[in-house]
């Protein structure tokens, strides 16, 4: 890490609202597991318990807004430092976003409760959201080692992520063409999918952000796009 | 992000008006600068920053020869301005400073009437043939250091009697007189009060439409809001050099980030 500020309150401010960022980060991780978890095992308390959850991960966001505007105004940071806060204003939104629609996975969990479940799909959801929370994590991780490189990695794992996405998408597609039953569970299930595919994407954007941090420039785009379902017909 | 800021993108294409290369800077045995290369544009503010004694005023004051006062001071390497090295013998030190005008951290008024003030370079440089083109030459002066509309009527009373950040302005105004292609300010700012500060800045960046201006302050804040190049000095050296946006957000050197976000560099 970087030398202290000589004004040592300075870095206290700035510890103090990363800390509250990370803090974020972590409930944001606990809430999709735990909402793949309910989902899989019909837990409707717990989803519950995370719906409520959330309404804290968003008051650590307009936390983390006001400490950040008050840095810039009183201490007008520059360079790494203007970049620490403009990258942890950036990312707290990408976490609460994520926040919202694990929130909203919980949701559909008490309305799939009481549907017919749909052969394989809360396991691949499982296996989806474990990955978005594994990039997640290291994407947190490189925040805070300032490593640009590990940053870089998770950019590309969202591929894998669409890619499953594109997968259940056809699975989906296939259950309510052989039985149109299924076709309230399997859309609901689709937003869940569609829905974990967004947070890979806010995933990125923060991966992206801690490039900017330790770089000061955003990543090429150079991502491939494997989100092929705007294209996919029947079948 | 190498970018200029919106609204400096208009200067981005400007011209050099001063060359500096290889310039280096002893007093008696004190290496003050050291092998110093830097170009400094037209229509520009360009700031020098750096910690004390980094070499940024004594720099500044290599740009009109005002260092030749100083007898122990030796200065090497070329310093060209539109093309003419101004260390050549021929050159003489009172034109180019005519030329290459100066501001000072105290504002230093002569115990003279405003109108003085300004007449004073003019007169000893023969800009104006008579009264009326002198008359002339002090209003425009005064408009253009922001002072006018508070001095038109007490012309004829003592610049001292004015306010700092008045008579600061009335500097500024002073130095314009002579018509000078390039403004040199050493902390012009830090002996006023923050309304003062911000109409001598407002100042500077109306000068940048005609001249060249090198400020040199302490006050990182100051340099990010006028300047459009930066130049960062440490221990002799030129660290970095660069556009302030640039310097500001994301500077190359590891002491020019530790200096400007307030760290032990």
């Amino acid at each position: 890490m970087q030398d202290q500020h000589i004004a040592s309150a300075f870095d206290r401010d700035l510890e103090a609202i990363q800390a509250i960022l990370m803090k974020m980060g972590g409930m944001v991780e606990t809430a999709i597991t735990e909402a793949a978890t309910s989902l899989e095992e019909r837990d409707v308390e717990t989803a519950e318990k995370i719906r409520k959850k959330d309404k804290e991960i968003d008051a650590l966001e307009e936390k983390v807004n006001e400490e950040s505007a008050r840095v810039i105004a009183l201490r007008a940071p520059t360079a790494s430092d203007l970049r620490t806060v403009l990258t942890v204003i950036k990312i707290s939104a990408n976490l609460e976003r994520c926040g919202d629609y694990a929130k909203n996975m919980a949701k559909r969990t008490s309305v799939l409760a009481d549907l017919p479940q749909v052969p394989g799909a809360p396991a691949s959801i499982r296996r989806m959201s474990r990955e978005v929370q594994l990039m997640l994590k290291d994407a947190l991780d490189a925040y805070n080692q300032r490593d640009a490189e590990l940053a870089e990695q998770v950019i590309l794992r969202d591929e894998d992520v669409d890619q499953m996405y594109t997968a259940m998408f056809r699975e989906l597609l296939t259950h309510m063409m052989e039985d149109p039953r299924n076709i309230t569970a399997c859309m609901h299930m689709h937003f869940i999918a569609k829905n974990i595919e967004r947070m890979g994407d806010h995933v990125t954007s923060i991966a992206e952000q801690v490039v900017y941090l330790v770089t000061g420039s955003m990543p090429d785009d150079a991502r491939p796009k494997h989100d092929k379902t705007p294209y996919l017909s029947e079948g | 992000m190498n970018d200029m800021r919106l609204t400096e993108r208009a200067t981005a294409m400007t011209d050099t008006k001063i060359q500096a290369h290889g310039v280096n800077v002893f007093y008696d045995d004190v290496h003050a600068i050291k092998d110093v290369s830097v170009d400094i544009d037209d229509k520009t503010v360009t700031a020098f920053i750096g910690p004390s004694g980094c070499g940024k005023s004594t720099f500044l004051r290599c740009l009109n020869r005002m260092n030749d006062t100083i007898d122990i001071c030796r200065v090497t390497g070329d310093i060209v301005l539109d093309g003419e090295d101004i260390y050549d013998p021929e050159v003489d030190p009172v034109q180019l400073r005519a030329k290459v005008g100066m501001v000072f951290q105290k504002p230093n008024p002569f115990p003279k009437s405003i109108y003085d003030n300004i007449a004073y370079g003019p007169r000893i440089n023969g800009l104006a043939q008579n009264k009326a083109e002198l008359d002339e030459i002090v209003e425009k002066s005064l408009r253009r250091g922001a002072i006018w509309d508070e001095v038109k009527d007490r012309l004829h009373q003592p610049g001292t009697g004015l306010s700092g950040g008045q008579q600061q302005r009335l500097c500024i105004a002073r130095a314009v007189a002579t018509e000078p292609e390039v403004l040199l300010m050493d902390e012009p700012c830090s002996a006023l009060d923050p309304i003062a500060t911000a109409q001598v800045e407002e100042l500077i960046d109306e000068l940048r439409q005609n001249y060249s201006v090198v400020i040199v302050t302490h006050s990182m804040q100051q340099a990010a809001r006028v300047s459009q190049k930066t130049a960062f000095f440490h221990l002799g050296d030129l660290v970095e050099y660069g556009e302030t946006g640039q310097i500001f957000t994301n500077p190359e050197d590891s002491r020019t980030e530790s200096y400007i976000t307030g760290r032990i560099g």
